[in-house]
């Protein structure tokens, strides 16, 4: 492990015009996350966890302070440069899945490797260990429009898996799934930082991620409430739907 | 190859809504090269007729002759000069000798242009081989056209008295015998037109070895100036410099037709392509979050439209091809009235399909729907990731 953080946020603030006057979704927060955890962004809807999952992975501009991710200034970056970071270093796991509708499954999760120009056979193994890590590789032929809800967000999961990034951030992931369908991807997602090491940060207020994060903080106004551990590994804690 | 490859899939995948624009692209393709075709067509039938039947490889006229100057006629004859007699000798040259006349079928006065030509001659596409080509009996044979034959009311086998002046001014009288009624697109070699055998036309003029102009064959070798005597020669560029004028004000017409028809093509791409990036902004933003750029998520939407002129294209060759091949063949009737509009058209148009025609309808069709598919995607250069993924636009 390095001494420079793999996150690193210093005072970020996030402004937004809305109309006349200007939203401050973010009022300073400074954060460091290291490689490996499994953490979340906890708080009410406004609190500002969207936007510091998105200014953490690139895909926007923080107004002040600074995010530092992988060692590149996130405020810096060329539209480019931010391109490069999320494609090779960060997956995203979105509530609404996002899966692209007229792909396959597997199409949906080799997107991501064609854009590192992998050449077909390695893409090949690497999408269907993706697909195994989620159970799907009996589905890698069917569209998204025939996989039920949970199918749908493993389906993302194994996208934002495949490329092996250093960090996968995660918006509501369990948001648009039933109990039974939430327990299942957030198992699969402890498994995947245990074995690998990847760093998870989920942006949520479902208490059934809560249970299986290792660190929360809290967000209230876009300020950072609390910040705890939450207390030796998730494995650990009564999970409903906890296979044997 | 990553863009091609998911511009084909998208485009594929949008199913009905990329084969209606598909469709009504290819509609417009096949139809712009129809109505080209057919005044590529009517040009090409019009230039070949009045060639063949016409203007041969050009003529050389008497310094006095003006084609459009009937009185210029009394005056504008004399001796062929040797170059074009020699020419006249070895089949590469026909004189022709022009005087006014005038007939009197059913009592009824018409007057005409008579034209001696050589009942031998292979230049021109008349059937002169059925003036006799011995002269000296007392009816004069005469080969007349359709339009003529209506105008005057005669028929092959009838008889009709010809009077016209000879050199020295003096009226002569003969009767003559129409020996057969010939079917041409040409009217200039038709309407008021009576041919007979140039020997006996010079015979009944007393202009022995004159002509008022020569038809040279196209493959003849042209005569300098100097050889010609004073002679002047009108190409067949000349000849056909009026008829060009007349098709490009037509084409003019049909220009505006298919610019209308691409116009309704590319509104339905527009269209679409308005909605795609209402509708799919939460891809694009999804795609921004898997490392695209913008400008490769334009360059993708700009494909995807081009894309669809690129299977119109494959659609239109499919169903086009067979349709214009037959059209070319089968031509298109043309009603009576065609007559008047002064061309050599016949009976049937028969539209003619050139690479150049083709390859320059594909580069218009492809460069507009890759202009009209690009001004819609700029909106994308001004989208934020984060606005896209929430499904807005900026």
């Amino acid at each position: 492990m390095t001494d420079t953080p793999l996150i690193l946020t210093k005072d970020l603030k996030k402004t937004y015009p809305m109309g006349l006057h200007r939203i401050e979704a973010l009022a300073g927060v400074t954060l460091s996350f290291e490689r490996g955890e499994f953490a979340g962004l906890v708080g009410p809807s406004g609190s500002g966890k969207t936007t510091l999952l998105n200014i953490i992975g690139s895909l926007d501009t923080p107004t002040d302070g600074s995010a530092v991710v992988m060692g590149q200034r996130i405020e810096r970056l060329t539209h480019q440069e931010a391109a490069r970071l999320r494609n090779r270093h960060i997956g995203f796991i979105f509530q609404t899945f996002n899966l692209l509708p007229v792909y396959t499954v597997y199409e949906n999760v080799e997107f991501a490797l064609l854009l590192l120009g992998l050449p077909a056979a390695e893409r090949r193994r690497k999408v269907m260990a993706a697909l195994d890590w989620v159970h799907l590789a009996d589905r890698a032929d069917s569209r998204p429009a025939q996989l039920s809800g949970g199918q749908s967000q493993r389906v993302a999961i194994a996208r934002a898996i495949v490329k092996e990034p250093g960090i996968i951030l995660a918006d509501e992931p369990t948001a648009n799934l039933d109990a039974e369908n939430s327990h299942a991807i957030l198992r699969t997602m402890e498994r995947i930082n245990r074995e690998f090491g990847t760093t998870f940060i989920f942006a949520t207020h479902d208490f059934k991620v809560m249970h299986y994060l290792r660190r929360t903080i809290t967000l209230i106004d876009g300020r950072v409430d609390s910040d705890v551990p939450a207390g030796g590994g998730g494995e650990d804690r009564d999970r409903p739907g906890e296979q044997p | 190859m990553i863009i091609p490859k998911l511009a084909l899939k998208n485009l594929l995948g949008a199913g009905l809504r990329t084969w209606l624009n598909v469709f009504v692209l290819s509609l417009s393709f096949v139809l712009i090269v129809a109505s080209r075709g057919l005044l590529e067509g009517m040009n090409r039938q019009v230039e070949e007729a009045m060639v063949a039947s016409e203007v041969g490889g050009g003529h050389f006229e008497h310094p006095a002759y003006d084609a459009y100057d009937p009185l210029t006629l009394v005056d504008a004859h004399g001796p062929v000069p040797p170059a074009l007699s020699a020419l006249a000798a070895a089949g590469k040259a026909a004189p022709v000798l022009v005087i006014q006349g005038t007939i009197y079928p059913e009592g009824r006065l018409v007057t005409v242009q008579i034209k001696g030509i050589d009942p031998n001659q292979s230049i021109l596409n008349i059937p002169t081989a059925f003036l006799p080509a011995a002269s000296g009996e007392d009816e004069i044979p005469v080969l007349i056209g359709e339009r003529m034959a209506r105008l005057s009311g005669l028929k092959a086998g009838d008889r009709v008295t010809m009077q016209w002046r000879d050199t020295r001014g003096t009226f002569d009288a003969r009767e003559a015998v129409i020996v057969q009624v010939m079917k041409t697109s040409v009217q200039t070699i038709d309407q008021g037109q009576l041919w007979v055998p140039l020997a006996r036309l010079r015979e009944m003029t007393d202009l022995a070895g004159h002509a008022t102009f020569v038809v040279l064959a196209q493959d003849a070798e042209r005569p300098g100036e100097a050889e010609a005597a004073g002679w002047r020669f009108r190409s067949q560029d000349d000849f056909l410099a009026d008829t060009r004028a007349m098709v490009e004000t037509k084409s003019i017409g049909m220009t505006i037709m298919s610019a209308i028809m691409l116009a309704l093509a590319m509104l339905a791409i527009f269209d679409t392509q308005v909605l795609a990036i209402f509708h799919r902004r939460r891809e694009m933003g999804t795609l921004m979050a898997l490392g695209f750029t913008r400008g490769r998520v334009i360059r993708l939407f700009t494909l995807e439209g081009l894309l669809n002129a690129v299977l119109a294209g494959l659609v239109a060759a499919a169903y086009g091809i067979p349709l214009l091949a037959w059209f070319a063949r089968t031509g298109w009737a043309l009603p009576a009235t065609t007559d008047d509009y002064g061309f050599a058209l016949g009976e049937r148009l028969f539209p003619a399909y050139s690479v150049r025609l083709v390859a320059a309808t594909t580069l218009l069709v492809l460069l507009t729907t890759t202009i009209v598919s690009f001004i819609p995607t700029r909106r994308i250069a001004r989208l934020k990731p984060t606005e896209a993924l929430r499904g807005r636009t900026t």
